[in-house]
């Protein structure tokens, strides 16, 4: 990784300059600097002679990526640590604060796994150097076409702009800043992207009764547990990915990130086509029945009802309660084929409002049982319960970000300006895993600059009694998103491993052979 | 002719310039046909007369132009070879090997000559090529469902399809699987299948008509046709854009070009031609706040995206889209545009429309945007024709066709809400829906809603019948409804600006 700016020239005075800075703070005072007296573990005057000296010493490792000096410690702390709990925070500060954002871009984010996940191997390649960042600037600009010939490049850009957030495009036949130069323009062209998917649960709507637009809750968030569980497994055993990233995306959604060669340069045809293998769920506001799939079921479907037969009882009908009113049980009844099986389980309905779902979806078959219809087709009944298990609970894909090459798609790791939430990787290895994931608890990016505050302050004190300075850790590395941040290396590494081409080995052996 | 494939040689003598060799005597004088289908991989090098180069082309361009207008009336595949049956048999005849017919090689020597003339003709822009090969392929598709077992085997046998065959061993335990995919339990014993890799068979994949696994896709035999057309299609593109790159070289030829440029210009679409000039209404009051009274002479799909942004003040995305685009055919103009959907959206904040929705809104006028947006004024509006197969609707969307988007139950309830209650009427309706035929519920709905001004209109010879042809075009739906509802007055208009 080249690094552009040498930390030993630069440090030692500015670091001196900016302690005496931060001891007049406490003087000149705000109220939240108090607050950050109280809280800091041990905050008084000493700390500011142990933060020089501390600075010091990280100066001397090597890697500028992710500074961790505590330069600007005090003007962090302002904002950020006075109250612990992220939800109070928001209230306070909001995420979009530029002040927050370069924090946050400055120490947190992991430029260099970004950039070797994009580039795919440690030197950069037209694979980073030609894809397109398009900035979200503050005064709502958009600006797209923005390349960057190294991770370094890219840093230092976002500082200077401080976008909001940035979203990801393709990599394209040329550099995309050199689109207009160029003397024959249809020759700029999309090359490659990672195959995506968006997953929003506003898209749930009609089916979730716990929340609705932009909330969320851990209720429907199972929506979300049960999409991914689905569109995983097809992705892996359909279609053999293998490096497959799900990023939660800050509010309410999911994208998902397929990375694998072959899947970066699909056209759109191809991606059209997977993206229609997956899609169930079709049909608008108007449309009735929106599961329409024939029989028997293709594979991927009767994997699907296995894997979401399961959520289907504890999650949708017992914790979304979705029949619990006339209209909603309405809808139910127009899902099934048998109209007067419907009569009697409306007449018994009607006696009993209030009657849960999950009784009422028992109730289905008990009446069918009975005999409330002469001549039930049983068959016809099985596979109307089958699509109104899939209508519940099957993924809902927003289908327009996965068909097209040119699609831009949110970076992961940006901070969403309204939540504060990092957007963070989510870990798929195992069904625990994914059922383990709680978006509410996802570190909002106040949060983080607070426990490095925390972390620092605790540290040092530490140090002080052993005396030794110990290993310097980066910034990321004392707060909650490490275990975020490893996973993303760990993918990162996987997928570099894949690529990597083992052309120098057998140049060397054949070498070897001739003489 | 034109040679696409310069052929690199022997390897040994790779330093012989490949120009110096492409005048050289081509080793195929006379190219057999043993097949009725053909992938056309290499070019005629045989003369023809100028002559039957134009009549033999122009025979083709029939064919294409009809299989595009097939394909813009939404038929099927059978009732599109119904269709094209009498006009295949005058125009294009290509005999079976089992007819014994003389004129088998003439035949197919005519197939083979016109298809490469079209391919100069349409391969100069990316909007004809893609045109070209779509009907070429729907022409593929056609011959191709009607060839007999045997000879489709064979033409597929030459063809060189790298397939792997599904072993015995596979079969046995993917055996649920295959079942689910043929649909019969019996059949997968005896049927063959293949394995290809999965991104091979695009349309199959999308279909979810084969069983997947890691990455192969697992192909019955009856699906091989979509196979050899999707190899087809591939092929013909490839080419296609090898054409064009050679075509500045015919620049030279005065016989030639004429010719091509000619019968290029003759394949346009109606899709195309549609512009805010031709579908603006003259004397009518278009403006923001006399959409709501307009509204009633929509057809429904706009009248439906009308209501429900009157309803919930927001339509999403697409349904933004059809409306804007359909609002811009009828001649509103960009403010009034903005003005309309500024008002409809009154739940939002002014700075929230202006970051969510003006840009789209000027994007769509060409008001911003890329140079080719820009110049080219924005989108146009969406016909009957895009509007049916592109963009369905997903949840929460209200765009699309209510004749094909709706179930029958929620479009009955939206006609009779607009005060469509004739049984008849809602009858045919539902035939038309359940027959596909989309286009014919919105004409029957259209005719009966303006059946009295049609009868004067028709009666006192306003209107000519090629006015009032079949509606392909929401907007051109709402002109003639607007012309029609005001007959009396445009007329009466017109005989005082004369007085």
């Amino acid at each position: 990784m080249p690094h552009s700016v040498s930390p030993g020239s630069r440090s030692p005075p500015t670091t001196t300059e900016e302690t005496m800075a931060d001891v007049a703070v406490p003087t000149g005072d705000s109220q939240a600097t108090d607050v950050t007296m109280a809280e800091a573990p041990n905050g008084n005057g000493d700390e500011n002679k142990d933060v020089k000296l501390e600075d010091l010493f990280d100066d001397d490792d090597s890697d500028d990526e992710f500074s961790n000096t505590k330069r600007a410690q005090n003007k962090a702390s302002s904002p950020a640590a006075a109250p612990t709990s992220p939800i109070d925070v928001e209230t306070d500060f909001k995420a979009s604060d530029p002040e927050i954002m370069r924090m946050f871009y400055q120490r947190l984010f992991p430029w260099r796994y970004l950039f070797q996940w994009l580039n795919h191997s440690p030197t950069p390649t037209n694979d980073f150097s030609h894809r397109e960042f398009a900035l979200t600037l503050p005064g709502d600009i958009y600006s797209r076409y923005n390349s960057y010939a190294s991770a370094d490049l890219l840093r230092k850009d976002i500082l200077l702009k401080m976008p909001s957030r940035f979203e990801i495009g393709p990599v394209y036949t040329t550099n995309p800043r050199d689109r207009k130069t160029m003397r024959n323009q249809s020759a700029f062209k999309p090359l490659s992207k990672e195959l995506c998917f968006d997953i929003d649960l506003t898209d749930y709507d009609d089916i979730r009764t716990c929340c609705d637009k932009a909330n969320i809750c851990g209720r429907c968030w199972q929506f979300m547990t049960m999409a991914i569980k689905v569109v995983d497994a097809a992705l892996r055993e359909d279609f053999g990915f293998k490096h497959i990233m799900w990023v939660y995306s800050g509010r309410r959604g999911a994208h998902a990130w397929v990375c694998d060669k072959k899947a970066r340069s699909m056209d759109d045809q191809k991606r059209r086509a997977i993206a229609g293998y997956l899609e169930v769920i079709r049909g608008g506001a108007q449309s009735g029945k929106k599961v329409n799939i024939k029989r028997p079921l293709h594979p991927h479907l009767s994997r699907s009802l296995e894997l979401l037969a399961p959520h289907f009882q504890g999650d949708v009908l017992e914790s979304q309660d979705p029949w619990s009113t006339p209209e909603r049980a309405e809808h139910l009844l127009s899902l099934l084929p048998d109209r007067s099986l419907n009569d009697s389980l409306r007449r018994k309905w009607d006696s009993a409002p209030g009657r849960a779902s999950a009784a009422k979806w028992a109730d289905i078959d008990a009446l069918a049982k009975s005999g409330a219809s002469r001549n039930l087709d049983s068959r016809a009944l099985l596979e109307a319960k089958q699509d109104v298990v899939l209508e519940y609970t099957y993924p809902r894909l927003d289908i327009e970000v996965s068909k097209k090459l040119n699609h831009l798609l949110k970076s992961p790791f940006v901070v969403h300006p309204g939540t504060g939430r990092v957007c963070v990787p989510i870990d798929v290895s195992s069904p625990q895993k994914i059922e383990a994931f709680d978006p509410l608890a996802v570190p909002t990016v106040q949060g983080l600059l607070a426990e490095i505050d925390a972390w620092d302050g605790g540290h040092v004190k530490k140090e002080e009694g052993e005396g030794s300075a110990g290993k310097s850790l980066q910034d990321w590395e004392k707060t909650s998103l490490r275990p975020y941040i490893e996973f993303f290396r760990g993918f990162v590494l996987a997928l570099m491993k894949d690529e990597r081409v083992p052309k120098v080995k057998r140049e060397r052996e054949e070498g070897g052979m001739e003489f | 002719m034109l040679r696409q494939d310069f052929s690199r040689g022997d390897p040994k003598r790779r330093n012989i310039d490949y120009r110096k060799t492409q005048f050289a005597e081509p080793t195929f004088k006379e190219i057999e046909y043993p097949h009725r289908l053909n992938l056309y991989e290499l070019p005629p090098t045989a003369d023809i007369t100028l002559e039957q180069f134009e009549q033999w082309a122009i025979d083709r361009l029939r064919i294409l132009a009809e299989l595009e207008a097939c394909s813009f009336r939404n038929k099927s595949l059978p009732e599109t070879a119904e269709h094209m049956k009498p006009l295949l048999e005058k125009y294009l005849p290509l005999d079976t090997n089992t007819s014994n017919s003389t004129k088998l090689a003439a035949e197919r020597q005519k197939d083979h000559y016109s298809h490469f003339i079209l391919r100069l003709a349409f391969s100069s822009t990316e909007d004809l090529r893609r045109r070209f090969s779509r009907v070429e392929t729907t022409l593929f598709r056609l011959r191709m469902s009607e060839e007999s077992m045997r000879e489709r085997n064979a033409f597929v046998q030459t063809l060189n399809l790298d397939c792997e065959l599904v072993s015995d061993e596979e079969r046995t335990k993917y055996k649920d699987e295959l079942a689910a995919i043929s649909g019969a339990k019996k059949a997968t014993e005896e049927e063959i299948w293949y394995k290809v890799e999965w991104d091979r068979v695009p349309e199959l994949v999308e279909g979810r008509r084969v069983f997947l696994k890691a990455g192969k896709a697992y192909v019955p035999s009856k699906e091989q046709a979509s196979m050899v057309v999707a190899e087809f299609t591939k092929r013909l593109d490839r080419s296609l854009e090898m054409t064009a790159r050679a075509l500045p070289r015919l620049d030279e030829d005065d016989r030639l070009s004429p010719i091509l440029d000619h019968l290029s210009k003759n394949f346009i679409t109606p899709d195309v031609s549609y512009g805010s000039g031709t579908s603006s209404v003259p004397g009518a009051d278009i403006s923001a706040r006399n959409i709501d009274a307009l509204s009633s002479q929509f057809p429904l799909c706009m009248q439906h995206l009308h209501r429900s942004l009157r309803r919930d003040g927001h339509l999403k995305h697409y349904g933004r889209l059809q409306y804007t685009l359909f609002l811009k055919g009828m001649g509103l103009n960009l403010e009034e545009c903005l003005v309309f959907w500024r008002s409809s959206f009154h739940k939002f904040t002014d700075d929230t429309f202006n970051k969510e929705y003006r840009y789209n809104i000027r994007h769509a006028y060409g008001d911003v945007g890329g140079d080719s947006n820009r110049r080219g004024g924005g989108y146009g509006p969406f016909s009957c024709q895009k509007i049916l197969t592109e963009h369905p609707p997903g949840p929460g969307d209200s765009h699309g066709c209510p004749y094909r988007h709706f179930n029958l139950e929620n479009l009955t309830a939206l006609l009779q809400s607009t005060g469509i209650t004739d049984r008849s009427v809602l009858q045919g309706v539902k035939e038309d829906k359940e027959s596909q035929k989309f286009h014919m519920a919105c004409n029957r709905v259209f005719e009966y809603v303006h059946k009295n001004e049609i009868k004067r209109a028709k009666d006192e010879g306003v209107m000519t019948s090629a006015q009032l042809e079949t509606i392909v075009h929401p907007n051109e739906y709402f002109k003639r409804s607007y012309l029609l509802k005001n007959l009396g007055k445009v007329n009466s208009e017109d005989v005082k600006m004369e007085g």
